[in-house]
C-alpha cells in the first residue's frame, strides 16, 4: 500500500485506529448513563484549549487535554449542586468553550480559520510526531483507568443507587468518566475533528446494540466497528482527498443503519412477544422458570 | 441479639419540605421488618436515608453499630430496587445484571466463583435458563427476581427491598416470597418497604406503619408483631387507591392532607 510511505499517513492511522478502539468504549458508558451528548459539549470546550494553545504558542494537544479535563471537573461539580441548574450548567459550558475557541483563534496572530478547521473536522496531514506520543499516552491512560474501574463504572451506570449500597463512590466514578470522556475527546481531534468526535464515541455502540445481547458483547461490537469505520474513513479520505472526520463519521452511520435494518425483523419478533418465557406461565402452558 | 439497624428521632427535609420528623427504629439482626404506608408517608425516604442516598437532617442513623458517615461493611447490605434506572440503554444480560451484585470496590476484578455465586442465586429465583438473554425482554416480575438473584448474590445479612411485589405477576410473587421465607429460616435481616404485605403476610415478624394522623408530616404510627392495628391499615389501603384516583385527574397534592 502506497500510502503507508508517507510518514504523515503512518501517524494518522496510529492515531484513528487509537480514537476508533478507545471511543466506544467511554462511549458505552456515556450510552448507559444516558449522556450520550456528553462527549459534544466537551468537544467545544476542548476547542477553547486550541484557541488557547494557538495564542500562547503552546502545543495543542496537551493544552486541550488540561482545558477539557477542566471543563469536565467544572461540569460536574456543577452537576453535583444541583440537577436542574446542572442541565442549564452543561448548555452555558458548552456555549462558552466553542465561543471561547473560536474568540481565541481569531486573536491568535497568523492562524486562520483553516487552522480552526483542521481541529473541528480531522486532517490527515497535522498529526506531528509529538502529537503521537501524547495521544498514545493519554491512550494507555484511558485504558488502564478502564481496566481498573470499568466494572464499578458498570455497576454505577446501571444504577447509582444500588452501585452505591455496595460502597461504590459514585459520584466520583462520575467525574472520573467526564474527564475520560474529555481525555478521548482530545485523543479524537486530531482525525475526527472536535464537532463530531462524539459521534465516534456513540455511533458505533448504536449500531452494536442493535443485535447483541449483553454489555460485554456490546462492547466488543462496538470496538470492532470503530476501529474499522476509523481506518477505513482515513484511508478513503486519503484517496478522495476530503477531510477524515465526515469520512470516518458517515461510515459508522453507514454501519448504525445496516444493522438497524439487519435487526429490524428481531427486535419486530421481540416487540410482539416481549417476554417469551412469561407467556408459559399462562393456563396450560408448562413454565420452564 | 445484635442491632443491624438504629434510627433515632430521625428526620428528613427535601426541598426546604419537611417529610419525615421523629422517626425511631431499631431492628435486629434476623427480623423481618415490613415498612407498610400510603404513597407519600415517607417509607422511600425512610428507606432512602437509612441506605445513605438521602442526606438526614437530625437525628442519627445507625448500621450494624456504625453511624452512615463511617459505616464501610457495605458487603452486609444489599438494596432491591423497583427498578434499575438505566436497563436497556445498553443491552445488559441477565447474568450481567446479577453479577453487579458482586462488584465493590473491595472486588474490583472479576474474582474465581462469581459466576458460580451469580448461577445459584439465578437458581434460587428459577430464572437459571434464562441467565443469557436480555434483563430487558423479561417480564416484570422476572426482572424482579433477576434484581433479587444480585442481592442474594451479594450473600448479604441485611436486606432492604422496595416494593417487592409491586406490578409482579402471580407466580413470581409467590417465588419472591418464598426465596424470603428460606432467608428468614437462614436468620437474615429483611427490611420490606411497601404499601401492602400480599404475599409477605405470614413472613413478617414485626409491622412499622408511616403515616401522617392529622394531616402533618409523617412518623412512626405503628411498631409491633402483625398484624397492624386495622384503622391503621384500613387507612393505608384507602388512602393509596385514594391518591391513585387523585394522580390520574392530574393532581398528585399531598396525599396525606385531609
Amino acid at each position: 500500500m502506497g500510502l503507508l510511505s508517507y510518514d504523515f499517513m503512518q501517524r494518522a492511522l496510529i492515531a484513528a485506529a487509537l480514537i476508533g478502539v478507545i471511543a466506544p468504549l467511554i462511549g458505552i458508558f456515556l450510552v448507559q448513563r444516558r449522556l450520550a451528548l456528553l462527549g459534544d459539549g466537551m468537544g467545544h470546550v476542548a476547542l477553547t484549549g486550541v484557541g488557547l494553545a494557538f495564542l500562547t504558542g503552546l502545543a495543542p494537544v496537551p493544552t486541550a487535554l488540561v482545558v477539557a479535563a477542566l471543563g469536565a471537573l467544572l461540569l460536574e461539580l456543577v452537576r453535583a449542586r444541583s440537577r436542574t441548574a446542572g442541565d442549564l450548567a452543561l448548555a452555558l459550558i458548552f456555549y462558552g468553550g466553542i465561543a471561547g475557541g473560536v474568540l481565541l483563534t481569531s486573536l491568535a496572530s497568523g492562524k486562520s480559520s483553516t487552522a480552526l478547521n483542521q481541529y473541528l473536522f480531522g486532517s490527515l496531514s497535522t498529526v506531528a510526531t509529538e502529537d503521537v506520543l501524547w495521544l498514545v499516552g493519554a491512550g494507555a491512560l484511558v485504558i488502564v483507568i478502564l481496566a481498573i474501574f470499568g466494572r464499578e463504572m458498570f455497576a454505577m451506570t446501571l444504577d447509582p443507587d444500588v452501585a452505591h449500597v455496595q460502597g461504590i463512590r459514585t459520584t466520583q466514578l462520575g467525574i472520573l468518566l467526564t474527564v475520560l470522556a474529555a481525555v478521548t475527546v482530545v485523543i479524537g481531534m486530531r482525525t475526527v475533528g472536535l464537532l463530531l468526535v462524539s459521534a465516534i464515541m456513540i455511533v458505533p455502540v448504536a449500531a452494536a446494540q442493535q443485535f447483541t445481547g449483553s454489555f460485554r458483547s456490546t462492547a466488543v461490537v462496538a470496538v470492532i466497528v470503530g476501529l474499522t469505520c476509523s481506518v477505513l474513513g482515513l484511508t478513503t479520505s486519503f484517496t478522495l482527498d476530503v477531510p477524515p472526520g465526515p469520512t470516518i463519521v458517515l461510515l459508522a452511520l453507514g454501519a448504525f443503519l445496516v444493522a438497524a435494518l439487519a435487526a429490524y425483523p428481531v427486535r419486530r419478533r421481540r416487540r410482539r412477544h416481549p417476554h417469551s418465557s412469561g407467556r408459559s406461565l399462562s393456563p396450560g402452558g408448562h413454565s420452564h422458570d | 441479639m445484635t442491632v443491624a439497624l438504629t434510627c433515632q428521632r430521625v428526620c428528613v427535609d427535601i426541598e426546604a419540605a419537611c417529610i419525615l420528623s421523629n422517626v425511631d427504629l431499631t431492628i435486629h439482626e434476623g427480623e423481618f421488618v415490613a415498612i407498610l404506608g400510603s404513597n407519600g408517608s415517607g417509607k422511600t425516604t425512610l428507606m432512602r436515608a437509612i441506605l445513605g442516598l438521602l442526606p438526614v437532617t437530625s437525628g442519627t442513623v445507625d448500621l450494624f453499630g456504625f453511624p452512615l458517615k463511617r459505616f464501610r461493611a457495605w458487603h452486609k447490605l444489599a438494596y432491591v430496587p423497583q427498578r434499575l434506572h438505566s436497563a436497556g440503554a445498553v443491552p445488559v444480560s441477565v447474568h450481567e445484571v446479577v453479577g453487579a451484585g458482586l462488584i465493590s470496590p473491595r472486588h474490583r476484578l472479576p474474582q474465581r466463583g462469581d459466576r458460580q455465586r451469580v448461577t445459584t442465586a439465578l437458581e434460587q429465583v428459577g430464572l437459571a435458563e434464562r441467565r443469557r438473554d436480555r434483563f430487558d425482554e423479561l417480564s416484570g416480575g422476572q426482572q424482579r427476581r433477576a434484581m433479587i438473584a444480585s442481592a442474594l448474590a451479594k450473600n448479604a445479612d441485611l436486606y432492604v427491598l422496595d416494593e417487592p411485589t409491586a406490578g409482579v405477576d402471580a407466580e413470581s410473587q409467590i417465588r419472591i416470597a418464598e426465596t424470603f421465607s428460606r432467608l428468614r429460616t437462614a436468620g437474615r435481616t429483611v427490611i420490606l418497604i411497601t404499601h401492602e404485605l400480599g404475599p409477605f403476610a405470614d413472613l413478617a415478624t414485626r409491622i412499622v406503619v408511616l403515616g401522617s394522623p392529622r394531616g402533618e408530616t409523617s412518623t412512626v404510627l405503628y411498631d409491633g408483631p402483625p398484624p397492624a392495628p386495622d384503622h391503621l391499615v384500613e387507612r393505608v389501603w384507602h388512602h393509596s387507591e385514594d391518591v391513585v384516583m387523585r394522580g390520574d385527574e392530574g393532581s398528585f397534592l399531598d396525599p396525606g392532607a385531609k
